[in-house]
């Protein structure tokens, strides 16, 4: 009986090389971004549209967003002051300029936190890595806005933004 | 068998009573949303004579002319058959709202509340009336 070495070690050899390629993505390789993992967050604001990652705005652009939430981009998003305080603390801790975190790389380049912007979409950066983008794709009846991510970027409920 | 004849009525009421208790946990929280949409229905209408199922699916499909252009009715986000999934502007998708297609759906008076104020607003431009709740509630539930 002869042992198939070759198939074994191109196995081995694949889950090496897809293991690496997670870590990268975990360690913030440029597509990711870390999706929201709090319950209480992902139901009060994943259920509109996607839970956008916090990491894709700054400290200042949450705290705005939270202190206006009965117009919410037309919307009444808003929640009692307890749920509200546990979703800001969350949303604060994990923004793109809190704790250190590597933006270089990141959608905050050429953003300045000072001006708190509202829309993920109309980060220069956003802007830049979209310009591609046909204007009869946004149209589309399964885009429709910007907003959502999903509908382009499959893996975004992962905090996959590669394809 | 005498004092099987004895035990056993005691037994039956026990299964009973056990069997009781857990269908009322169970649907406690949509009996009291109804009771409290039928209270206020009676109080603003005296001739209230109950919610109805047909109603309710008739307003799930109705297009009103004072909310959102985008969101004229329920079923601008919510599937017309509510057994299946709904769509939102920003292409979230939706769970049916029908009970048997999401049974944990209704069991949360706050959550309920919460969307109908919101959700009423989009689609009427003011909010649903208990009437209304509760129609749509009805169906929801026989669905
Ligand atoms: C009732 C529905 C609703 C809820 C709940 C909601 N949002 Fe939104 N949100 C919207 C709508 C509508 C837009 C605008 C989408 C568009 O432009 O298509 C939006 C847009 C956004 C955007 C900007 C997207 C962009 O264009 O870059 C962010 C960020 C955002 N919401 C965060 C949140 C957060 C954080 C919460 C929870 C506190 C939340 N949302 C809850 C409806 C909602
Ligand atoms: C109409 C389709 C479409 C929509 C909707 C869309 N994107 Fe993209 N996105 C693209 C394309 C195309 C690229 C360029 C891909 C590339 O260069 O590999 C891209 C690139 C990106 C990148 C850069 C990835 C990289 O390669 O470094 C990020 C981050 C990103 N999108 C985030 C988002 C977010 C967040 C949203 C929702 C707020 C969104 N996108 C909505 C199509 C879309
Ligand atoms: C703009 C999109 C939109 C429209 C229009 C809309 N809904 Fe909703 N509705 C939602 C979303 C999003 C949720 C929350 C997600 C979920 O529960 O799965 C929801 C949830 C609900 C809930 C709570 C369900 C639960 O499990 O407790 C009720 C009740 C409801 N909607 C009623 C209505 C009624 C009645 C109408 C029409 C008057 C309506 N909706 C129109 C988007 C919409």
């Amino acid at each position: 009986m002869t042992l198939p070495y070759r198939p074994i070690a191109l196995g081995l050899l694949a889950i090496a090389f897809s293991a690496l390629v997670f870590q990268r993505a975990q360690a913030g390789g440029s597509h990711y971004y870390p999706p929201v993992s709090d319950p209480v967050v992902k139901e009060e604001c994943g259920s509109c549209h996607l839970a956008f990652p916090p990491s894709m705005l700054p400290a200042s652009s949450w705290k705005r967003m939270m202190g206006e939430l009965t117009n919410h981009f037309g919307d009444d998003a808003s929640v009692d002051p307890a749920t509200a305080k546990h979703i800001t603390n969350y949303l604060l801790s994990n923004a793109g300029d809190s704790g250190g975190r590597r933006e270089s790389d990141k959608l905050l380049r050429g953003t300045s936190p000072s001006k708190a912007p509202l829309r993920i979409t109309e980060l220069a950066r956003w802007v830049k890595e979209h310009r591609e983008v046909p204007a009869w794709e946004w149209q589309h009846k399964e885009v429709r806005s910007k907003a959502n991510c999903l509908a382009c970027h499959a893996g975004a409920e992962r905090g996959d933004y590669d394809d | 068998m005498k004092p099987h004849a004895h035990k056993q009525p005691g037994m039956l009421l026990l299964a009973a009573m056990l069997a009781l208790a857990s269908t009322t946990t169970r649907a406690a929280p949509r009996d009291e949303l109804l009771a409290g949409y039928a209270a206020a229905a009676k109080t603003a209408d005296p001739a209230f004579a109950g919610f109805s199922a047909a109603r309710g699916d008739a307003f799930h499909r109705q297009s009103f002319a004072g909310g959102k252009a985008d969101t004229p009715a329920c079923t601008s986000c919510h599937a017309k058959d509510p057994r299946t999934s709904g769509r939102t502007p920003a292409g979230k998708a939706i769970d049916p709202v029908a009970l048997s297609a999401s049974p944990g759906r209704y069991a949360d008076p706050a959550k309920v509340e919460k969307w109908f104020k919101r959700n009423c607003k989009d689609v009427l431009g003011r909010q649903c009336t208990a009437q209304e709740k509760g129609d749509w509630l009805s169906f929801m539930i026989s669905q």
